[in-house]
Formats: structure tokens, C-alpha cells, sequence
């Protein structure tokens, strides 16, 4: 099967892969690229768990076909943290439990950044509305909940702070 | 009171018990929110194959011919398994704790039992490929009559769903098609009891649904090891079963798991460790089996139906003298692990209520439906959701308020279970307690003031004479009459007021009373019929242990 040449930024490096007809962008990022935070949960759009931004919009990506990310821009979990520097939405999951299995967690943190990204306070009601593509089976949404509106009130803009060493009260 | 053995790890931490009412940190929850946690399947390989089976679109059919011919030349086809392939093809999974029968072929292709069982298996480059493989392969099925519920599968002309099970139940103690529980004389109690309550309880199959759906991935290692990173939450159990089937010392298999994507009792039934391992053996090559969403939901085992019947004797103040059961656990084609479930849920029955006479019988039976496994509170939830319903019809039989019903009949410390095991620890009578109290559900003051530690032993943990026939069968004979005595430390009751406690709605007439049971018996108790013939027909022959124990029961083949 023939296969076509695409260029995107991935969390703001430049990316060159071939890729088929009619591949997905979750497949490709995880079998291609090498970048395994965008997780396949159902590949039917339905659990949220492979959700990256394009281009800042909150996309399923394995309803997306690669070719069509050709100069966008991608951004997934792995590129929250910066170096060792984790990002304040991660920091909030940590310290509120906002994880069981962790499965679902980098689609929750990249459908809450997507959130934030645009409305820095929101409300309750719009964090549920942010994360109703997101399924938990865990059911830990209020703590998830709880995280998302944590790292909006310590301005999530500003760089989280990680010490490494257990909790903080 | 709760035991805390401090001193055993006196030198190793300060137990002060300090953790409770703080937050604290997953031990792996760095892992999951840079999402570098190690699912299986984010183990990448070069030249990874990728495995789909081609599954049964019928409840319940004899394969006549299978032409594998078309796929074998469609491009990316690296190997097509058959049964015949796999050296062991016969399993039950409690067989590795010495229970049960083998039952359960890995690739079922001379009968499929339920729809989407396994027939034979595609390995190719890509999912793509291996499903447009299996497209090509041409089935000759006779469809064969099914069968959907477990108290039509117990009639005698019903079609025989597993030829390891006749009569389509799973055999107790070598002479019974079902699991008995006997505790007193039921049948004195409902002579002279004020009441007598029925009624028929059901649940429908749950899936677990995990986000993270099964799968194993099994790559080629040093020294003619494989190694296999798997979804399972029972490593050493799909350790031992993925050795069994294959017919491989364990020690050539190398196992990683542990970080498991939600699995909630799904992830036991070690379906795709052994033939990921098995594809790579064949090719050589690393090899991925995954379930994709249709799979889980079709395939995936879930949490079985089960039906209840439930007779109580009760008295007009409340005390229920006598609670007979009736339990069919419908498991699907294959048990699985529900021979065990059923065990576990005799043992917990008759809820947590201190009832002098108590009679059951649960049938572990076959049907053309998908083989049924663990979830949550396995064996206990459904007859757990019957008896508290029960409960709740009983309350509003009496006029009586649900809590205090609960409080006469709770189990207390010191009482004897019908399981003959004391009750220890107990609290729920604490605990009706804070829901009353919680909710702002009235309960008369002589309740208030019941304790758990107070009021159980005496009469209460007394074991009544269970007789045997000649046979050496239980209840048939009976025994001495144990109908609770009239003075306990039950205190009077006094209806308490609550604002809204409305009779229940009307309901549709339904049964309340199970099928008169055609034979208690088994016609052949001691010989079940060979099932087909796994493919090393050298194995020998397990004997048969039908006891179930946690302790005597764990010992290894």
C-alpha cells in the first residue's frame, strides 16, 4: 500500500513519517512516532482516552486520519511536563488521587489543558462539560474534577512545582 | 475487636496508624499522569505480528470442515492456528488449584458453544490483514438447537451445551448437580411461621468494561525463553495456565504485568497469553493478541446473570424464622471460574442475618451464552442484591421500618452462620446504626442502643443436627426442629415514625416459586463422559476433586 509523506509539530518538534491511507493519528503516534501517552480505549470515539489537540481543539485520534495533522500542530500528555518540571494540572492529579489505574489519565489531563488553555476560571459545571468525552471506569470523576478546578486556582499557566518527595498537606 | 499485630513489624516502622484522615500519594501515580505507566501494550517491537481469531457467529453449532486454503495466501499471513495446534487443548482454570474438569478448548473448532467463541486464530503483519484473512475462511457449521436459560438448561430434553457437563450443571461433592447449604429445618419453620414471603430475583450480565482492554503481547527471549507482557490481573494464574495449554515448564516463560488498565474481575480468564505465546512460538516472532471494543463487550467474560428464588418464614414482630434459596448462576458455555463463585456464595448466605433454619440449593449451569467470570464481590452481589430486596418486601409486608427489620434479624459477634463458621468482628448493626442516623431515618430508642457485641452466643451459636440418608445425602432426612425461641434479647417492637414510608408499587404477577427440580441426582455421578480429546492425548487424567477449599484446595499439579 502506497505510503505518503507527513510533517507535524508534536509538543513542539518537528515530526517526518510516512504514513498509509487511511492510518489513524492515535496508531501512528504510538507505532511510528514512539509517543505512548495517547492510549486506545475503544477506537470508536467513545472513552477519550487517545485525545490529543490539534492545533489547540480537543480531538479523538483514533477517528482522525494521520494525513490530515500535515502542518499542525499536535500536543499529547508527554509534552505537559517540561524536563522534570511537571505541569500544575499533573501536579493537582498527584495531590488530589485524580488516578486509579491511570489509564485514562493523559486523555483527562490533555481534554482539562485544552479547558484551561482557553478559560483559565472556569466553573465546575464547565470542567464536567470539558471532560464529558473522557470515560473513567475507575469512576473517579469528583476527584478528577476536584484536580482540574485545584490547578485552575493555582494559575496553571505558571509552572508546577514537583519535589519528588510524597505528599503535601 | 480488631487485632493489630504491631509488634511483627515493630522494627521496621512507627504504627501509630498516623496515615488516616491525611491525603497521601499512589506509589505509581507519577507514572500515570506523564502517562509513562507500562500498559502491556505499550511495549513496542520490531516486526510485531498482530493475532485475531476467527470467532463463531452462532450459539451453538457442530463444525463439519474448515477450508483455511483462501487466507492462507492473502498477503501479511504469517500463520493460521488451529486447534490441533495447541498441545494442551482442553483447560479449566481452577484446575491449577486441583478443582474441576477440563472443559474448555483454547480454539474450539470441532463445537462452538456460545457466539464469538474462539475457532481458530490468524497471524498476520497487521489487524488489517489478519481480519481480511478470516474473511476468507470458509466454516461448514450444523447449527445445533441452544440454550439461554439456566432453568431451561436443567430440563432433561434440553441440548447439551458442554459434553464435559451432563445435564449442563457443574457436579459438587461428586454426587450433587448443584451446591447444598442445610442449617436447621426449614420446613417446620414455614408450619408455624405468621408469614410466609416470596419472590423471584434476577440480574443481567455485567461487563466489566474496562478502558484498557485485554491483551498480551508475547516476544521471543534469550535462551528459548519467551517473555509475555500482559493486561491480566492474575500474573502467576495466566503464568500457569499459558504453561499448562502450551505444555512448557513455566521457567521458559518470563511474565510482566502488574500494570493493569482497570480490570475489575475481567482481566482473570487468561484467554490471550497463551495464544500470543503461541503465535510467537510458531513464527518466531514477537507477536501482539488484542481484544478491540467489540470483542471486550461480545467476548470479554462478564459478570454472569444470575436468578433467585427466596422463601422466608417470618413472625409478626419481625423475626424471620426460616430463609430458603433457590440459585441458579447462569456461566455461560464454560465454568471458568464460577464452580468457586457459587461455594463462596453459599458460604455467605443467609446474608448477614442470624436465621435459625436455612436451606439452599444453587445450580452452576451451562448455557449457549458467553462463559461468565469474576467481577466485584464475585458470587456474593447478586444474591446480596436479592436479600436485601427481600428484606425491603418483608418491611413492607409487616408495616414495618426496613432498618428495624434489618436490626431484629442482624447477625451479632458469637452467632453460628449456617456455614457452620462463627461470626466475628460483625457490625452491622453499627452500621444500620450511622445510616439511620446519617439519612435521618428514624429508629425507635431499644435500637439505638443494640450492639454488635452484645446479644449474639446462647441459642444463637448453637450448630443444629443435620441428618443424612443412607445414601449418605443430606436433606432429605429431617432434623430437629431449631425455630427460634420466642425469648431472645430482641427487643419488642415499636413501629418508629417516618415521614414517608409508602407501599411498594404494584408489579406484574411474576414466578415466585422455582420449577419443582427434576432429579436432585445425578444419573451418572462418578462417570461424566470423556470430552473430546485434547491433542496430547498422553496427559493423564487428573482425578476429579470436587471439594473446594482455600486451604487444602491450593495445592499445586
Amino acid at each position: 500500500m502506497a505510503k505518503k509523506p507527513i510533517q507535524f509539530q508534536l509538543n513542539g518538534s518537528s515530526k517526518s513519517v510516512f504514513v498509509e491511507e487511511g492510518q489513524n493519528l492515535l496508531e501512528v503516534l504510538r507505532r511510528e512516532v514512539g509517543d505512548l501517552t495517547p492510549k486506545l480505549g475503544c477506537a470508536q470515539g467513545a472513552c477519550g482516552s487517545c485525545t490529543v489537540l490539534i492545533d489547540g481543539e480537543q480531538i479523538v485520534s483514533c477517528l482522525t486520519l494521520a494525513e490530515t495533522v500535515e502542518g499542525a500542530s499536535v500536543e499529547t500528555a508527554a509534552g505537559l511536563a517540561n524536563g522534570p518540571t511537571l505541569h500544575a494540572l499533573q501536579e493537582a492529579f498527584m495531590d488530589g488521587f485524580a488516578a486509579q489505574c491511570g489509564f485514562c489519565t493523559p486523555g483527562m489531563l490533555v481534554s482539562a489543558k485544552a479547558l484551561l488553555d482557553k478559560n483559565p476560571s472556569p466553573s465546575r459545571g464547565d470542567v464536567i462539560e470539558a471532560i464529558s468525552g473522557n470515560l473513567c471506569r475507575c469512576t473517579g470523576y469528583e476527584p478528577i474534577i476536584d484536580a482540574i478546578l485545584a490547578a485552575a486556582g493555582n494559575g496553571h499557566n505558571s509552572a508546577g512545582r514537583y519535589s519528588g518527595s510524597g505528599r503535601q498537606s | 475487636m480488631i487485632e493489630f499485630r504491631k509488634d511483627i513489624f515493630a522494627d521496621e516502622r512507627d504504627d501509630n496508624l498516623n496515615e488516616i484522615g491525611k491525603p497521601t500519594r499512589r506509589q505509581d501515580i507519577l507514572g500515570h499522569v506523564t502517562g509513562r505507566s507500562p500498559f502491556y501494550d505499550d511495549h513496542q517491537f520490531e516486526g510485531l505480528l498482530h493475532l485475531k481469531c476467527l470467532r463463531s457467529p452462532h450459539h451453538h453449532a457442530r463444525i463439519r470442515s474448515i477450508d483455511t486454503k483462501p487466507a492462507e495466501q492473502m498477503p501479511g499471513v504469517h500463520r493460521i492456528i488451529q486447534g490441533s495446534d495447541v498441545k494442551v487443548n482442553l483447560n479449566t482454570l481452577l484446575s491449577l488449584m486441583n478443582f474441576g474438569e477440563d472443559d474448555e478448548p483454547v480454539l474450539s473448532d470441532k463445537k462452538v458453544s456460545y457466539v464469538g467463541e474462539p475457532i481458530l486464530a490468524v497471524v498476520a503483519e497487521t489487524e488489517r490483514q489478519a481480519f481480511d484473512a478470516i474473511a476468507k475462511i470458509r466454516v461448514d457449521y450444523e447449527v445445533l438447537p441452544h440454550v439461554l436459560d439456566p432453568e431451561e438448561a436443567l430440563q432433561p430434553n434440553a441440548p447439551l451445551v458442554n459434553e464435559t457437563m451432563p445435564g449442563n450443571a457443574f457436579p459438587y461433592h461428586e454426587k450433587y448437580n448443584h451446591q447444598k447449604l442445610r442449617f436447621g429445618d426449614v420446613e417446620a419453620a414455614f408450619a408455624q411461621a405468621d408469614h410466609i414471603v416470596e419472590d423471584r430475583y434476577q440480574m443481567s450480565p455485567i461487563e466489566q468494561a474496562p478502558i484498557e482492554m485485554c491483551g498480551a503481547i508475547a516476544a521471543p527471549e534469550t535462551n528459548d525463553r519467551f517473555v509475555c507482557y500482559t493486561s491480566t490481573q492474575a500474573l502467576f494464574f495466566s503464568l500457569g495456565t499459558a504453561a499448562k495449554v502450551l505444555d512448557v515448564p513455566s521457567n521458559r516463560l518470563h511474565f510482566i504485568g502488574g500494570t493493569v488498565g482497570g480490570g475489575f474481575g475481567g482481566k482473570v480468564d487468561s484467554l490471550h497469553e497463551p495464544l500470543a505465546i503461541l503465535g510467537c512460538m510458531l513464527t518466531g516472532r514477537a507477536v501482539r493478541y488484542a481484544f478491540d471494543r467489540q470483542e471486550e463487550m461480545q467476548v470479554g467474560a462478564p459478570r454472569g446473570a444470575e436468578r433467585w428464588y427466596i422463601k422466608d418464614a417470618v413472625m409478626n414482630d419481625g423475626r424471620i424464622t426460616a430463609r430458603k434459596f433457590t440459585g441458579y448462576f447462569d456461566v455461560g458455555a464454560y465454568t471458568r471460574l464460577s464452580s468457586y463463585a457459587i461455594i463462596k456464595a453459599a458460604g455467605h448466605l443467609p446474608g448477614p442475618y442470624t436465621i435459625p433454619n436455612v436451606y439452599a440449593d444453587i445450580y452452576c449451569v451451562y448455557t449457549n451464552r458467553t462463559p461468565a467470570t469474576a467481577m466485584r464481590g464475585f458470587g456474593i452481589t447478586g444474591v446480596d442484591f436479592a436479600i436485601e430486596s427481600h428484606m425491603d418486601q418483608i418491611a413492607h409486608k409487616l408495616g414495618m421500618n426496613p432498618i428495624e427489620l434489618r436490626l431484629i434479624n442482624s447477625y451479632m459477634d458469637g452467632d453460628m452462620k449456617a456455614h457452620r463458621r462463627e461470626a466475628k468482628n460483625t457490625a452491622l448493626v453499627e452500621c444500620m446504626q450511622v445510616a439511620a442516623e446519617k439519612s435521618g431515618w428514624n429508629i425507635a430508642p431499644d435500637f439505638k442502643a443494640m450492639s454488635s457485641h452484645n446479644g449474639g452466643e446462647g441459642w444463637r451459636s448453637e450448630i443444629p443436627h443435620t441428618v443424612t440418608d443412607t445414601n449418605g445425602q443430606i436433606g432429605n432426612g429431617v432434623p430437629a426442629s431449631t425455630v427460634r425461641p420466642a425469648t431472645t434479647s430482641i427487643p419488642a417492637y415499636v413501629p418508629s415514625q417516618n415521614p414517608s414510608y409508602a407501599a411498594p408499587p404494584a408489579q406484574p404477577a411474576r414466578p415466585v416459586s422455582p420449577p419443582t427440580p427434576q432429579s436432585n441426582v445425578q444419573a451418572t455421578p462418578t462417570a461424566p463422559p470423556q470430552a473430546s480429546a485434547p491433542a496430547s492425548s498422553s496427559t493423564p487424567k487428573r482425578p476429579r476433586v470436587s471439594r473446594f477449599s482455600s486451604i487444602s484446595g491450593t495445592r499445586r499439579r
